[in-house]
């Protein structure tokens, strides 16, 4: 069944929208999405190592992305430069390093267009389960530090104050945002890995009233996203990373509907 | 030790680089006891609650804290009202609570009706009795109210005050209360620490009432206050408001 690419780049897809839709509703939530675009830049680098050590390349782009998040903190706490500043600093940096570096690996024929927007035929079998086991332990660990990670989210002092070291949370969640970007980087390219986050998240907010209503839609935007977005790659010959996003964002523009009836039920 | 006391500040205080926002304070809070802390704007009330709490970390001096079970009302709260948030997925946000004892909760504090409304909807008053409720339905064994009524009508207000009172003495839990209002809390409390930066004064209500640190602090007016509260058996008042002995 997994000998056609397509079928391969289908179950990776549902595998990678699965998880980041209740990760997404976090980068929403906790206002991420430019930090999820700097850990998807330096992504670039993780890859180059890869090729360059002969190293898996999630785990590779994993370590760089938990890497790049370190020197963040790091920075934040040593600097008086201002958040966005230093994430504008380290993803166009860590980019640019990467694209140097793929300058000197001469000797392999490299992809750049797959790497940016997404390949579905480069999805091997061995993608496949990275994707799944990867991401059956991520949305696990999300589950386990669901309350301490919601509550901060929602106010840091109660969280803290009724004993629930949202610290610890965050940090884990960090962790969690640059293994779930290894692990769909060859799906939707690091470009738009941060998209695949967000689009599925926003457009689950305009339809939703409580949080797990948000995530369960957010997921179930993602499922569609992929399946419309692979089957017009398939048919009209585009990356899959932007024809999956493009089909998140016409679900998003639907949701507005739903925004606008029940504001006019409201009046 | 004390099997009572729930939390405990020795010489505590907080700084935010060279500017203490209050230094030198210590008392502790015993199950089935009200703590007030009283003080002017600025005095660090605030900050001495979150030191109890332990939400600041790098203090001087030292605090023990012997519960996990807390209920906290901050003075602020900054929600991010994007977050579709109703009352009662806010009722669990730290724990999870037997859906009887949030109901419970909602109607001492009469906003039950408010349930499956959206957090960003409801008026200043209410949300402060869900916050107030959201602190009670853990069945705390230490509470940490940070002028909880602030915006509550005049007759919610007092009612509230009573609910506070009835609570700690049904769970015998220890009440760290932050409060402007000198009537309606000094009638409960067992313990008053007035702060201006530091401990200007402690003890029972009628003993900082008497203090003349307290008096330069609040007015001669509001020394009456606490007094009243305390002693109504021991005396009577003239008509134009002085305090006689009997």
């Amino acid at each position: 069944m997994f000998d056609d690419f397509f079928i391969r780049a289908l179950v990776a897809g549902l595998g990678v929208a699965i998880v980041t839709g209740p990760l997404g509703c976090f980068v929403v939530w906790r206002r991420l999405s430019y930090f999820g675009d700097t850990l998807a830049h330096s992504a670039l680098l993780g890859v180059t190592m890869a090729y360059s050590f002969q190293f898996n390349i999630a785990l590779s782009v994993f370590i760089i992305s938990s890497i790049i998040a370190i020197i963040l903190i790091q920075l934040q706490k040593k600097t008086n430069l201002p958040g966005d500043a230093l994430l504008g600093l380290l993803a166009h940096s860590s980019l640019a390093v990467g694209l140097v570096v793929v300058g000197f690996l001469t000797f392999i024929r490299f992809d750049i267009m797959g790497l940016l927007f997404g390949d579905i035929l480069a999805v091997t079998l061995n993608d496949i389960i990275i994707i799944w086991f990867g991401g059956a332990l991520i949305l696990l660990i999300l589950k386990l530090i669901w309350r301490p990670l919601f509550a901060s989210t929602v106010n840091y002092e109660l969280a803290e104050a009724e004993g629930l070291n949202p610290d610890r949370a965050k940090a884990i969640f960090t962790i969690l945002m640059a293994a779930i970007i290894a692990i769909s980087i060859k799906m939707v390219g690091l470009l738009l890995i941060t998209g695949m986050l967000i689009i599925p998240a926003a457009m689950a907010r305009n339809i939703s009233d409580s949080p797990i209503k948000m995530v369960i839609f957010s997921i179930i935007g993602g499922v569609l996203s992929v399946i419309i977005g692979l089957f017009t790659s398939l048919e009209f010959n585009t990356s899959s990373g932007p024809s999956i996003i493009a089909a998140a964002l016409f679900l998003f523009i639907l949701s507005l509907f739903k925004i606008k009836q029940s504001v006019q039920l409201k009046n | 030790m004390n099997d009572n006391i729930l939390v405990k500040l020795k010489n505590a205080g907080f700084r935010i680089k060279n500017k203490w926002l209050v230094q030198s304070v210590s008392f502790q809070v015993e199950k089935g006891k009200i703590v007030t802390l009283i003080g002017p704007n600025g005095s660090g009330k605030s900050t001495t609650a979150k030191i109890a709490l332990g939400i600041f970390k790098k203090i001087e001096g030292e605090v023990e804290k012997y519960t996990n079970k807390v209920g906290y009302v901050p003075q602020k709260i900054s929600i991010d009202w994007t977050l579709p948030l109703r009352v009662s997925d806010f009722m669990v946000l730290t724990e999870n609570i037997k859906n009887e004892d949030i109901d419970e909760a909602l109607s001492l504090t009469g906003v039950i009706h408010l349930k499956n409304k959206n957090l960003g909807s409801l008026s200043g008053g209410e949300f402060q009795r869900v916050l107030l409720a959201r602190a009670i339905s853990k069945k705390p064994e230490l509470l940490v109210l940070d002028e909880p009524v602030q915006g509550v009508d005049f007759t919610g207000e007092i009612a509230l005050y009573e609910l506070i009172k009835k609570i700690s003495d049904e769970l015998n839990c220890g009440i760290l209360l932050i409060s402007h209002d000198l009537h309606t809390v000094m009638s409960a409390t067992d313990h008053v620490v007035c702060l201006n930066g530091h401990v200007c004064c402690s003890g029972s209500p009628i003993d900082v009432a008497r203090n003349n640190e307290y008096k330069a602090l609040f007015g001669e007016q509001a020394s009456k206050t606490l007094a009243i509260y305390e002693h109504k058996h021991d005396h009577t008042h003239s008509n134009d408001g002085e305090i006689k002995k009997n």
